[in-house]
Order: structure tokens, then sequence, then C-alpha cells
């Protein structure tokens, strides 16, 4: 069971980070709890200011860009 | 079951973003021809008549603005991934007022910025120790000499026009900048911001190689096009009326630079149309090419995508009010400044 967090104030874009990581879910067969992380404290906190940003499993994968399923695919499956 | 099963099929990545580039510079060379064909033979519209003027300055326009921003706004946006605000407030901070106010507005142009990006944003310049004012600086400057109103400025009008306003937006960003700095208005920004200060996270940086620059580049230019093109159609369909139908006596003696309250009037019409610059510099250059003055033009072309009241909005959450009205205050006299001074040094007599 993974966790994904997804940064930013709800905007399209991170939006559309969610959607890709829900689909990126069913591509990769990875199971993961999905948390939208709004707060701006506590996006800063992680050294983010361009969102959004993703951390899978306490590691920043992007900020400031919108990730393809096929990446956050990648990255729920890596080691 | 944790191997990928399902790829989508995708082109080779060179060979697929090499084909655009020459497919790019067909169809640019190709406009001009192909508007005049449409016009004057498809359509057999008489050449210099009202309608005829009208449909080949849409036929024209369109492809060319198109094209504009698939191509330029894709390179800029390729260019800007190499300079994210994460680590721009590290070279902004401890470089003093000036040096610093004057580094925050050039950063500003090749800063990528959403808007709803400016609250992280903002808590994250000032938590690094980034002075108000620098931090004021980057925030007028990163909106308003932003790619869409430069592409499309150098595209419709020519490089001067651009430069001048790049120029210009600088200077309000700058002088704005330090204006807020010198007015010491520390007291208005939210105390769980200052709370925050040397809290943030070590400095983060993620490798991405050129071919995910260049694909991230082309999706975020594919989706801005995909949702500012309605309003760009709208903008040429506009442009193209009033390129052919109204009368350049009218334009001259509303925006023209004898009237005196021209630019306090465009800035006034600018303020819903904030960050819709791309539906309106085909309007704007209708009107100026109508005879409307070019300090006017760039007052307005400068209060759409520098005035934002839903920015404002935003903001309200780590500024308060008095701070958020002396920062539109400053950039709209900034503004008005602008277009009287660009009026007076081309008009004066």
């Amino acid at each position: 069971m993974h966790t994904i967090e997804v940064l930013g104030p709800g905007c399209n874009n991170c939006r559309r980070v969610e959607a890709n990581a829900r689909e990126a879910m069913v591509l990769s067969g990875a199971q993961a709890e999905v948390i939208h992380v709004t707060d701006p404290r506590e996006i800063v906190s992680h050294g983010i200011l361009s969102t959004p940003g993703l951390i899978i499993d306490g590691r920043i994968r992007s900020y400031g860009r919108i990730p393809s399923p096929d990446d956050i695919a990648v990255w729920l499956t890596e080691k | 079951m944790t191997s990928i099963t399902v790829r989508r099929v995708r082109l080779p990545f060179w060979p697929a973003a090499s084909l655009a580039v020459v497919g790019w510079l067909i169809a640019w060379f190709a406009a001009a021809p192909f508007a005049a064909w449409f016009a004057y033979d498809l359509l057999g519209l008489e050449q210099s008549s009202h309608l005829g003027d009208a449909v080949a300055f849409f036929a024209f326009d369109v492809p060319k603005v198109l094209l504009l921003l698939l191509g330029i706004v894709t390179v800029v946006t390729l260019i800007r991934g190499f300079f994210p605000p994460e680590q721009v407030r590290t070279t902004l901070v401890g470089r003093g007022e000036f040096a610093g106010t004057v580094g925050a507005a050039g950063l500003g142009i090749v800063t990528p910025f959403c808007s709803c990006s400016a609250v992280p944003l903002f808590i994250g310049f000032v938590e690094a120790g980034v002075p108000l004012g620098v931090t004021f600086a980057f925030l007028i400057s990163s909106p308003m000499v932003n790619e869409i109103a430069l592409v499309l400025l150098w595209g419709l009008f020519g490089p001067g026009v651009a430069l001048v306003y790049m120029a210009a937006g600088l200077t309000v960003a700058i002088l704005g900048g330090l204006l807020i700095g010198k007015l010491h208005m520390e007291r208005y920004v939210e105390d769980y911001v200052w709370a925050l200060q040397g809290t943030g996270g070590a400095a983060i940086e993620i490798k991405l190689t050129w071919e995910e620059r260049v694909r991230d580049a082309w999706t975020y230019t594919r989706d801005l096009v995909r949702r500012i093109f309605p309003y760009v159609l709208v903008g040429i369909g506009i442009g193209a009326f009033i390129h052919g139908f109204v009368p350049t006596e009218l334009v001259v003696a509303i925006g023209g630079p004898g009237n005196p309250l021209a630019v306090p009037l465009v800035v006034l019409i600018a303020l819903p149309l904030y960050s819709n610059a791309a539906g309106t510099i085909p309007i704007v250059q209708a009107l100026l090419g109508k005879g409307m003055a070019l300090g006017t033009t760039l007052a307005f072309m400068m209060a759409i995508t520098a005035i934002s009241l839903p920015e404002f909005i935003i903001l309200k959450k780590v500024i308060k009010t008095p701070l958020i009205a002396t920062f539109a205050t400053i950039v709209t006299i900034g503004i008005l400044f602008v277009g009287y001074l660009f009026n007076f040094l081309m008009y004066a007599p």
C-alpha cells in the first residue's frame, strides 16, 4: 500500500495530477491511498513553491509539472 | 501484480519533435498566401472592400496567432523550466534591497507562475527570508511580463513594441517593489507566515531529461492553447470587425493621443479582463492599426495581465487588506504612468 500526496490549492492542474495518479494505479496495479494536501504551509514545508507537487511514499517525485500516468506508474512500482 | 501491463503507443520522441518543427515552419510561411487565397479567390471577395479586408484579416490572424502560441510558448516554457521558483528564491536571499528587487523583477520574466501557486510562492519566499519588497517585485513582474503577452506582441506588433512592453513592465515591477519595501508593511503579512520563517524543507532538486522537458513544455502549451483559443478566436473576430468596419476617426477620437482620458479609460476596461491577454491582443492590434495611441495600448495590455482580482483574493490568505490595496494601487499608478509617458514620448509636439 502506497501513499500518494498531491500538493496544491485545488486548481485544475492539481486535479489532473490526481487523475493521472489514479490512472497510474490502474496501469501498475499498485494500491495506494491518495491524499490531497491543500494547506500552503504544508506544501511549503516540503520545499515546494510551484504547485502541483507529487509525493509518493514520502519522496518528492515532481513539482511544478504534471507527470504522465506512465511516469507515476513507474514511480509506484519502483522499489 | 506490480508490472506495468498497459502502455500506450508513443511516437519515437526526437523524430516526432523534428517533424513538428518542419510542419510549423511550412505552416508559418503558408499563412499569408492562404489568407489572401481564402478571402479573395475562394470566397471571391473584393480586395480592399470592408468585408474582404475583415475576412482576410481573420484568415491570416487565426493561423498566425495559433502558430505563434504553439511554437513560441513551447520554447519559452522549455526555457522557463530551468528557472523554478524553488531555486530563484535561494538566488534572491541576502542580495540587498536594490539588487534583490532588480533581480526579482528580471527573474519574474523567466520563472513560471500560475496564480494558483501565488500563496505557496509568497509563503516560500518570505519564509526563506526574501524581503517583502523583493517578493512583490516578483509578484508584479511574473504575471505582467508573461510569455503569452510577449509572444503575441512580438508577432503582431514587431519586436520594438514587445521589448518596450518588457522594459515598461520591469520598470513598474522594480519601482513597485522598492516602494513596497520602503513602506515597511511587514505588519500586514499574516502572523503565521512569519512564524514559518526558517522552517522550509531542504532544497529539492529533481533532474529532468531533455525529453521530459520537451514533453512537459508541449503538454503545457497544448493545454494552454486549448483553453485560451476560444477567446483568441473571439478576439480575432472582433479585431477583424474593427479592422474592416470601424471608422478610423472614431478610434482616434476615443483612443488616440488627443484624448487625455484614454489611458485611465482603457485601464478601467481592462479590469474585468484579467489574464485574458490572448483574447484581447488581436483586438488591441486592430485598434492600434486604427490610430489608438501606443502608450494607451501598452497600459491596456499591462492592466489586463497585472491587475487580477482573483489573484488579489487568493493573496488575502497571506496578506491583509491594506497591503493588497497598496499593491493594487502601486501597480495601477505604475501602469497609468507608463501609458502617459509613452504617449508623451511618442506624440508630444
